[in-house]
């Protein structure tokens, strides 16, 4: 799917594509870290706070190579701390409110189904170090899509109420996936000039499969709305992600540069 | 979340106890326990409590209820090593001169 063409040129494409690899991964990471302590069972809590550490771990890696692109002396801290809101380029979906149980779950399913796909394409990029990030990434995102799409089986294929839980955040939710396959001029500018060539229609394609598949054997109902949420790439958040940066942000702003 | 919480799902989720082999060939060592609903998740838990850092290349997880086990009382009709019976010791035996002995 193609986004409406940008009103101005970027005028450093692999930073803005990295920033938005890692802004997803952080966000994510992030609201995945608000289980910690929350969890349905210990077990359960222990999953989801392993996922969280590794999607900061992405997270770290991709703003840190965004920052040498960048080259203006900020570090992947500096990335994640002191940006605003409007500054990160993360895809809606990822910063929503961790909603119930069921909601994380569908949600990281989603999530994870796209990012192994993505890993994929990326492990296979000119970028060197861009395409060995993807290769870590790829090994760890491949964990996680297999522990949320077990999930999602067994909480569709669960009682009515799990059921009932799922299929509404499946039917929320669905409308905020198309935005992780738009495919604008930032996309265009880095195959074209450091040869990260990522095909969007082919990974949608693949994903919707994958998805089906999941939802078949849960025996949930895939959405027909075709009406989408987009804006994140371009730093037009919902009201939820400032609320989220204040609390992730605010140890580094009232003391910055300390160490521990 | 609340030890009320904890204490439902722990009474509806079976408990599995988890065995990981450091390397192959090695044996499998208990390494202890979770609970899930079902053998596939109880292997993702274990996974997560047991082997993220690398201390395994292999687990087995066992539906609990699947292990019979000895009972303290069993302590000494099972293991007393019967000390007072040294014919049942290998060095009770002399050994021929000329073999060697480790």
């Amino acid at each position: 799917m193609v986004a409406a063409p940008r009103t101005q040129p970027i005028a450093n494409p692999l930073f803005e594509y990295l920033l938005r690899l890692g802004d997803d991964r952080l966000v994510l990471g992030h609201r995945l870290s608000e289980w910690c302590g929350h969890g349905p069972i210990l077990e359960e809590d222990i999953a989801l706070s392993n996922m969280a550490l590794d999607l900061v771990g992405h997270s770290a890696s991709l703003l840190k190579l965004a920052g040498e692109v960048e080259a203006k002396g900020r570090d992947e801290d500096a990335l994640a701390y002191f940006r605003e809101g409007v500054e990160y380029r993360n895809a809606l979906l990822v910063e929503l409110p961790k909603g119930d149980f069921g909601f994380t779950i569908v949600r990281q399913f989603l999530f994870d189904a796209y990012s192994v796909l993505l890993w994929d394409a990326l492990s296979h990029a000119q970028h060197e170090t861009l395409a060995a990030i993807a290769a870590k990434c790829l090994k760890e995102d491949k964990y996680h899509l297999r522990h949320s799409s077990e999930w999602v089986v067994r909480l569709g294929d669960g009682t009515d109420e799990s059921h009932a839980r799922v299929q509404t955040s499946l039917n929320e939710l669905w409308r905020y996936t198309a935005e992780l396959f738009d495919h604008d001029s930032v996309d265009e500018a880095v195959a074209a000039s450091f040869g990260v060539v990522v095909d969007h229609d082919a990974i949608r394609s693949r994903w919707s499969a994958m998805v089906a598949d999941v939802v078949q054997r849960a025996t949930l109902t895939l959405p027909t709305d075709t009406a989408a949420r987009r804006g994140g790439r371009r730093g037009r958040h919902t009201e939820f992600l400032g609320h989220m940066l204040a609390e992730m942000q605010i140890v580094a702003r009232s003391h910055p540069g300390a160490t521990w | 979340m609340s030890a009320t919480v904890l204490q439902a799902a722990s009474d509806k989720w079976p408990l599995w106890e988890v065995f990981t082999q450091g390397a192959h060939g090695e044996p499998f060592e208990h390494a202890g326990s979770v609970h899930a609903s079902d053998a596939e998740l109880a292997l993702q838990n274990a996974r997560d409590v047991y082997a993220r850092r690398g201390e395994a290349v292999n687990l087995w997880v066992v539906p609990s209820t699947a292990i019979t086990a000895s009972a303290p009382s069993d302590a000494g009709p099972f293991f007393d090593p019967g000390n007072d019976k040294a014919y049942r010791h290998p060095q009770f035996y002399m050994a021929p001169r000329g073999v060697r002995i480790f």
